[in-house]
């Protein structure tokens, strides 16, 4: 289960280490991204996809919003 | 495992960076300016007014202790109410406001329609950023 967290907590992660992960679809991650962001659409979002990240630290996941 | 629940829109609606290939298109956060007065609910009204007189805006803006915006006090209803009286009873509560990532075209077309010269910019969670002159927009948009 994924913790909940805010703008600012992500900063403190990423400055710590943390990747990013986007799940929107590829043209709106390639128009605006979180800095250092890697983006996996949502609907490709398996097992060999996440592999590609690195597991050995923390993990941020965003969409768009919490809609 | 990490969800950073608000999204990129909220990270976007903080003015913070991102990357990409629209990564900077004209926006809010390019012209807000820091320099309006601001005051304390709490705060005697006619010295908010001595400081408008001498700043670049023709108002004032009621921030909490956290810098969240409260209300508004126009510099011509500070001329007519009483100076003792507090910024609490004298301002316009919860005024508009645009974000930083707004579209710079877009507001300035909203504003021109509407006649306004400024825009009060503030962040998702209603802190202040600062504010906006239609004017800037404009010459940054030129």
């Amino acid at each position: 289960m994924a913790s909940p967290i805010n703008a600012a907590r992500v900063r403190e992660l990423v400055d710590r280490g943390a990747r990013l992960l986007e799940v929107l679809p590829r043209g709106e991650y390639e128009e605006q991204h979180l800095p250092g962001a890697v983006g996996i659409p949502l609907k490709k979002l398996d097992a060999a996809a996440v592999a590609s990240l690195d597991r050995g630290g923390p993990v941020i996941v965003y969409c768009w919003d919490s809609i | 495992m990490y969800d950073y629940t608000a999204g990129k829109h909220d990270w976007l609606a903080r003015g913070l960076p991102v990357e990409g290939t629209e990564a900077d298109p004209p926006a809010a956060h390019h012209v807000v300016r820091s320099d309006v007065v601001t005051c304390d609910l709490a705060d005697r009204v006619g010295d908010v007014h001595e400081r408008v007189i001498a700043s670049p805006f023709g108002f004032a803006l009621v921030v909490s202790e956290h810098r969240c915006l409260l209300g508004r006090l126009r510099g011509s209803a500070l001329e007519q109410c009483d100076p003792d009286s507090t910024a609490e009873q004298e301002m316009e509560p919860g005024p508009s406001t645009i974000r930083l990532d707004a579209d710079l075209r877009a507001l300035v077309g909203r504003l021109r329609e509407r006649n306004l010269m400024f825009a009060v910019v503030t962040d998702p969670d209603g802190r202040l950023a600062g504010v906006l002159r239609r004017s800037d927009a404009e010459a940054f948009l030129a």
